[in-house]
């Protein structure tokens, strides 16, 4: 089909070609103006909008200066608690990481010797479990290891009256519980993964075996029927490294007390004879070498949170 | 005698200007993230063309080695950033903007001779509306690439619980790398954007702080004219 421009042989308007007709675009012209009248009102419009941009800019300016203030970082920090807020929503029982074949496990990176000093020695090992809320009144097997975590100020104490000790456990207790695999990504919050091997216990069936929420007497529902106190502290024996993690990810069914890799006993520099391992959260959360294990009402110290990083960290 | 077009809606004029901030911020804060993990690099037969990034980079750039402030930043930004490109992609539904904007049939074989038009390779260019189809094109990507940063970064965030995502999306892994791409995207529409800005003139960006352009009368818009699909010079 040949054309002339000045005309318009065909009413259907697909067969212009033109792609402003094809969705009917509809621009917006004004009537004609004189050129005089066209180039003041574009002279008033210009300067309008760009007053308005100058003081938008310059608003931004002030207003990204004042968020890396001191004062402004509580700002960061309140998006950061609302994050978690969203992670905790999200949070499912019954959500789980990929599982991959056994033989693409492999051993990861060491990294990180924090808490790990010398002249351990894992035959005096064993873990410690105290410091449900109130924790400087049950006895601590190990006062090196004495939990300081407190009752939230001015809260009722929501134990009973005589509270009953704490636990001390040998390897051989974690490891007459169910022992379960898993070949799961570990996440490192640099970015990297590994798929790794695990080999280890539940903990969630390490709570239930030792029945910590009957011996305490807490039922506040914050971690779904288990009646245990909504954060938990984790420390190395050194209290070199020391983790805070919420009780809901840390009962995760791939949450695992791990003292296997890769189908071997787990190495010192993989955190023998006992660390934590998870699909909830990140590495630096996956503690080597637990020394201790304490349920508490507030949020617990945390090693790299107080180097800056999220304190939930949670996948 | 003179007409004023209203070229830009003064809601796409500001999301627009807001979004580039908070992209930079996004980007910068991701270089900050990338950093701890620097692993990707453009590969062929063996042979390492291209590592993302050279040492050269970080330094010119004066990139902080900060993980922790990156990932604060990174993880704050998120919300304004996704917000601001949903409000953009609503407004864009609604309003009827998308006309201007979505590819139509043809599109992409026209785009070829803009591409060739704007190397100065053929001297007409096809007809258009409000955007020519190179443009179509890239607007319409650029904000599905958006689309893809916010779901490929969800499947890196929340790897666990949304792990159906992250499996779509080939795994953690893949996400990662499929993120990252996305952002290499991003800095490619920035680079040729910026010149076709600088290329097109005063005017043409004037429209997009002020709305308006001035156009002749004589030359009314929109031109709907028959062409010959051959020669649209003809």
């Amino acid at each position: 089909m040949t054309a002339s421009p000045d005309q318009f042989p065909d009413p259907a308007p697909r067969s212009t070609g033109n792609t402003a007709e094809s969705l009917r675009e509809k621009p917006w012209v004004s009537d004609p103006l004189s050129d005089e009248a066209a180039a003041a009102a574009m002279v008033g419009r210009t300067r309008r909008s760009f007053i308005t941009a100058a003081a938008a800019a310059l608003a931004a300016s002030l207003g990204g200066a004042w968020l890396l203030s001191p004062g402004g970082r509580r700002v960061f920090a309140e998006v950061m608690r609302l994050n978690e807020g969203v992670g905790r929503q999200l949070y499912r029982a019954n959500s789980r990481a990929p599982e991959f074949a056994r033989d693409t496990a492999r051993s990861p990176r060491v990294n990180g010797t924090e808490g790990l000093s010398d002249g351990f020695e894992p035959a005096d090992w064993t873990l410690q479990v105290t410091g449900l809320a109130g924790g400087r009144d049950l006895p601590q097997f190990n006062p090196a290891l004495a939990f300081d975590g407190a009752d939230e100020p001015g809260s009722a104490p929501k134990f009973p009256a005589a509270p009953v000790a704490g636990l001390r456990l040998a390897l051989a207790d974690i490891q007459a519980l169910p022992r379960v695999e898993m070949i799961t990504e570990l996440k490192c919050i640099e970015g990297w993964s590994t798929v790794v091997h695990w080999g280890g216990a539940r903990v969630a069936d390490f709570v239930a075996k030792y029945h910590l929420p009957a011996q305490n007497g807490i039922a506040d529902g914050a971690d779904g029927g288990f009646g245990l106190p909504p954060y938990v502290s984790l420390v190395t024996p050194d209290r070199g490294y020391y983790v805070g993690w919420d009780t809901a990810s840390f009962l995760h069914p791939q949450t695992l007390l791990c003292y296997e890799m890769n189908g071997a006993p787990l190495s010192l520099a993989h955190g023998g004879p006992l660390r934590l391992v998870a699909t909830s959260k990140y590495g630096i959360k996956q503690i080597k070498r637990i020394g201790r294990i304490a349920f508490a009402h507030q949020r617990p110290p945390d090693f790299w949170a107080e180097q800056g990083y999220d304190w939930f960290s949670g996948l | 005698m003179k007409r004023l077009e209203r070229k830009h809606p003064l809601a796409v004029r500001w999301l627009h200007w807001i979004n580039f901030p908070l992209l930079t911020l996004m980007i910068w804060s991701g270089l900050l993230i990338y950093w701890a993990n620097a692993v990707y690099s453009v590969k062929i037969l063996g042979y390492e063309l291209l590592h993302f990034f050279p040492q050269k980079f970080y330094e010119v750039l004066g990139i902080p080695y900060q993980l922790a402030h990156g990932m604060t930043l990174h993880f704050f930004f998120m919300w304004f950033f996704a917000i601001n490109g949903v409000i953009y992609a609503l407004y864009t539904l609604a309003s009827g903007e998308w006309r201007a904007l979505v590819p139509v049939p043809g599109s992409f074989g026209r785009a070829g001779r803009v591409f060739l038009h704007d190397l100065h390779l053929i001297k007409t260019l096809p007809p258009q509306g409000k955007y020519n189809d190179g443009q179509r094109i890239a607007y319409t990507g650029v904000v599905l690439m958006g689309f893809g940063s916010i779901i490929t970064g969800l499947a890196v965030y929340k790897p666990l619980q949304l792990a159906w995502l992250t499996s779509i999306l080939g795994g953690y892994e893949w996400a990662r790398a499929e993120h990252f791409i996305l952002t290499l995207g991003y800095v490619l529409f920035f680079i040729i954007h910026i010149a076709q800005v600088i290329r097109a003139g005063w005017a043409n960006f004037r429209s997009m702080i002020v709305g308006y352009q001035l156009v002749d009368h004589v030359a009314p818009l929109p031109v709907v004219k028959p062409i010959d699909k051959g020669d649209p010079a003809a």
